[in-house]
């Protein structure tokens, strides 16, 4: 077994710890609505965790306060684990965002810093998905599947210390999203990472996290925890829905959120 | 009538228009409006004895420059305006004023307060044209596609990558047209501050030419300046359009 799948040492302090105390957005009428509530949890090192919830719980507002892309809310936002250290932060959007401008291979060149451009990372990384022929090409001339592939290579190739991923296979078809979230997990192996999901299927929670949050509806905060059991990489399909069978027929009235 | 070669359409036409001109000479017989044939000559001397060329690059150094300036100022506050709300606020009043001010007053203007210069021309024309690359770009920053903005964003994108690769390659149209409506204004208004203020260029000459009423010298330095300006929509503006849209039209 690969060093890396061992988990890491208890008390490790953990790669993100987000405290949301609250998020307001102007509401309709002037009055502040309040879509974030007391919302904490950590994610420790090489740890994968989802955050699932009903649609326009709040969920990608907490990814995008995480990703820096929102400062205005009370709380904090940290990363014990990097020591002070600016955080490598990798996102896979829900639509492939690559620049139609630039070829797969500009798109990850530019994510880059200055002196590791060039230098063949983005090749590599490219290569690794399977989209070494396609280097060259703009982003319209390959299908929906190869740009998320392209978006996931440009996420591994800023060697992230934590992964976002917003419902990053949404809009593919089953067989299509497995292979993609395989493709995910195998690579998460080779080269581990934090990683923090929001998805609305529990199915691709169970399938691609370790531990899973459930979220209430607005305003958002954790109702309940569940770690899946097992390796990631080890979970079969059977796996996978025997778990999410055995979450959603649990008696508490939160697992009715997620059926 | 699909495939079919347009170009004998477009020569017969050309062809038509010389005919009408010649024709209407002919029957005119005046000095006040010279043939095609007159003009040619003229057109001919005025090259030979190196005149032509010497106004034609002076009035094509104010166009570029006046260019360069207008739209790298332009751009500047259209980005700028366009994603930024107080900006917007603080810089409306002036874009409305200043479109709104005729070009001929801008052009006096400037030469009263800098003097007769080729910097207050230089300026003049910029000033003219600077509004319009604003409202261009503005409108295109505003429509900037905000999930390619996180994007850059989340992957700490520097703000010189970030304008180079993710917010000029979405303006480019915007740029394009505002370059190209800028060009044709730019031509016209340099003229007119080489009349009011210069003593060369094509404005300049075409200014003289109506005082001695030589109108075959006239529009000898008119085509030759519709020749050049065509000629830079061409050579100039076309092929970075292309370039610019490559992304659009490449094929699997």
């Amino acid at each position: 077994m690969p060093p890396w799948n061992d988990m890491p040492p208890a008390g490790a302090p953990p790669v993100l710890d987000l405290r949301i105390a609250g998020k307001t957005y102007p509401g309709a009428s002037g009055q502040p609505v309040t879509v974030v509530r007391d919302l904490a949890f950590t994610v420790g090192p090489r740890e994968s965790v989802a955050l699932v919830g009903p649609s326009g719980c709040g969920k990608t507002t907490s990814l995008n306060i995480v990703a820096g892309l929102d400062s205005r809310f009370d709380g904090s936002l940290s990363f014990p684990a990097l020591g002070g250290r600016e955080p490598h932060i990798a996102c896979v959007f829900q639509e492939p965002r690559l620049l139609p401008w630039r070829t797969l291979e500009q798109n990850l060149e530019l994510v880059l810093p200055k002196p590791r451009r060039g230098t063949g990372i983005a090749a590599h990384w490219l290569a690794h998905m399977g989209l070494a022929e396609a280097a060259q090409r703009f982003p319209t001339q390959v299908s929906l599947g190869m740009q998320r592939r392209a978006a996931l290579a440009r996420a591994f190739a800023v060697e992230p210390d934590l992964l976002l991923l917003d419902e990053p296979f949404v809009s593919l078809d089953g067989p299509l999203a497995r292979r993609l979230r395989r493709l995910l997990l195998d690579t998460l192996a080779e080269r581990p990472c934090a990683a923090l999901l929001v998805t609305h299927d529990l199915r691709e929670a169970i399938e691609l996290a370790d531990r899973i949050l459930i979220l209430s509806p607005s305003p958002t905060r954790v109702v309940a925890e569940v770690t899946v059991p097992g390796r990631r990489e080890d979970r079969t399909e059977r796996d996978v829905e025997a778990f999410r069978q055995d979450l959603v027929s649990r008696p508490e009235p939160v697992f009715r959120l997620i059926a | 009538m699909k495939g079919m070669d347009r170009r004998p359409w477009t020569a017969l036409s050309i062809l038509a228009l010389l005919g009408i001109w010649a024709a209407a000479a002919a029957i005119a017989a005046s000095p006040t409006l010279p043939g095609p044939l007159a003009v040619g000559e003229a057109l001919v001397a005025e090259a030979a004895n190196g005149k032509l060329f010497y106004h034609l690059g002076l009035t094509l150094w104010r166009v570029a420059a006046s260019f360069a300036l207008a739209m790298s100022i332009g751009v500047a506050l259209g980005i700028l305006m366009g994603r930024f709300r107080t900006a917007d606020d603080i810089l409306g009043p002036w874009l409305v004023l200043t479109l709104n001010v005729p070009a001929l007053v801008v052009v006096v203007l400037a030469y009263v307060w800098l003097g007769l210069t080729e910097a207050a021309a230089i300026a003049a024309v910029a000033v003219n044209k600077i509004p319009n690359v604003v409202v261009q770009v503005r409108s295109g920053a505003r429509s900037l596609d905000e999930g390619l903005m996180d994007m850059a964003r989340a992957y700490r994108l520097s703000r010189y990558d970030t304008l180079r690769h993710v917010v000029l390659p979405q303006l480019a149209p915007y740029m394009m047209a505002a370059a190209r409506n800028g060009l044709a204004l730019i031509w016209k208004i340099v003229l007119l501050v080489e009349l009011l203020g210069r003593s060369n260029g094509v404005g300049f000459q075409i200014h003289m030419f109506f005082q001695l009423f030589d109108i075959a010298r006239l529009l000898a330095y008119t085509f030759a300046f519709v020749a050049v300006a065509q000629l830079l929509e061409l050579a100039l503006l076309a092929p970075v359009e292309r370039h610019a849209a490559r992304w659009r039209t490449a094929r699997p």
